[in-house]
């Protein structure tokens, strides 16, 4: 692959993980336990989904071929989107809400932090931005960890049955494949190897003052970062994607 | 043509959910430009998500257009990141009087406060008292958390220094 190809697989990877995972909590509307949590979730959809366009936008620019961001979002199949896998996994309850955005924004706030100094001066432009919005959204979701997780009897099982659950689906997020290696040799990705202890330091510290068990099993999950996804991909595309699909280039 | 004719136009576009600011106490307009007759006007969204960006956008055009300009582009750049800081004085006078609580302090991008901190504590933009409880980090929109005032008991929101 071309670097300029290699820059806008690792954008649209970037820009899908957003993208899907706002739609996930977009599902909340409506539904959350109390009104202000109601807000926040959608809050938050809404920043995921804003950075995923700058993203969009800037893959639209690097492949050149005329595609904008709408077509990225709304036109594409299962198979091409490159998000991992935690962020397509399904709402369940609101422990698993929680866990799944937890183990998402600690990854997040390393990697958008690291962005910044990106040799690639977009990327580190749209991640500046996102950094600041990433900031609300661990906070958000640690506190709730502990909240919950040093909570009652009830909220902790559920807790804890959510943080194992959705462990097997963490180690993806800090495993460099070939694109990760190449790209973050020279400067423009970033280094996975870097930011993997890290993350696995935050979440044992958010784990322990939440009194919840850190997992014991092995998280093995992965494929989303090359189009192998898990069934719940489909479905979430089926119901984003419809408009487009049952009225091809319908605008309002 | 001269800038400060454009930057005239500019204060009459406001922001679509905050009507009493226009663009420039919002602090999102980064650049004017003209070369001969044609405009380049640059803003900078608030938040990467801010539904109001592409209405802003539409409301400069139309007003270039309605001023006799006819060669003009909006172009939008991220970096910088907006900052809170760069709201007006007059900006932040005219939240308060519109009934949201001004952003307090200043922004520090690298500050990571600490969980389950005492949230800042703006003064009620309606009785002026001091006793404003946090409800909710996230707020009607992206850039401003919602409070109660434990005085007059009404609930506001309080624009996030960002």
């Amino acid at each position: 692959m071309s670097n300029q190809n290699l820059v806008l697989e690792y954008v649209l990877r970037l820009a899908d993980n957003n993208l899907i995972l706002g739609q996930r909590l977009s599902e909340w509307c409506g539904h959350a336990p109390e009104l202000e949590t109601d807000i926040a979730l959608t809050n938050i959809a809404l920043d995921l989904v804003g950075q995923s366009r700058n993203l969009y936008q800037y893959a639209a620019e690097l492949e050149g071929k005329g595609r904008t961001e709408d077509d990225f979002a709304f036109l594409r199949d299962v198979t091409e989107f490159k998000n991992v896998l935690l962020v397509e996994q399904p709402n369940e309850d609101f422990a698993h809400t929680i866990v799944r955005q937890f183990y998402f924004d600690v990854f997040n706030s390393l990697l958008y932090s690291a962005l910044c100094q990106s040799e690639d001066r977009q990327l580190s432009a749209i991640a500046e931005k996102a950094c600041k919005e990433i900031k609300y959204h661990l906070r958000f979701s640690s506190e709730w960890m502990i909240r919950l997780g040093d909570g009652t009897d009830l909220s902790h099982d559920k807790m804890q049955e959510a943080v194992l659950n959705l462990w097997d689906f963490v180690s993806e997020l800090v495993s460099p494949d070939a694109v990760d290696i190449e790209l973050a040799k020279t400067g423009i990705a970033v280094d996975l190897h870097q930011i993997s202890s890290l993350y696995d330091t935050k979440v044992r510290e958010i784990l322990a003052e939440a009194t919840l068990d850190y997992p014991q099993h092995k998280s093995f999950q992965k494929g989303g970062k090359q189009g192998n996804h898990t069934e719940y991909l489909g479905l979430i595309l089926a119901e984003m994607q419809w408009m487009q699909r049952a009225y091809p280039n319908a605008i309002w | 043509m001269e800038p400060e004719k454009i930057y005239q136009i500019l204060a009459e576009v406001t922001d679509p959910e905050i009507p009493v600011l226009n663009i420039l106490d919002l602090g999102i307009v980064r650049n004017v430009q003209i070369e001969q007759d044609r405009v380049l006007v640059t803003i900078t969204p608030t938040y990467s998500g801010c539904p109001a960006m592409k209405t802003i956008e539409f409301d400069i055009m139309a007003s270039l257009h309605e001023a006799g300009i006819r060669e003009f582009e909006v172009k939008t750049v991220l970096d910088p990141a907006w900052t809170t800081d760069w709201m007006t004085e007059e900006g932040k006078k005219k939240l308060a009087a519109y009934g949201i609580a001004a952003p307090i302090g200043k922004s520090d991008a690298r500050r990571i406060e600490a969980l389950f901190a005492e949230p800042v504590q703006p003064a009620c933009p309606q009785c002026g008292s001091m006793e404003s409880k946090l409800l909710s980090q996230f707020g009607s929109t992206a850039c401003k958390a919602l409070y109660q005032c434990q005085s007059c008991k009404e609930p506001f929101d309080y624009f996030k220094c960002h």
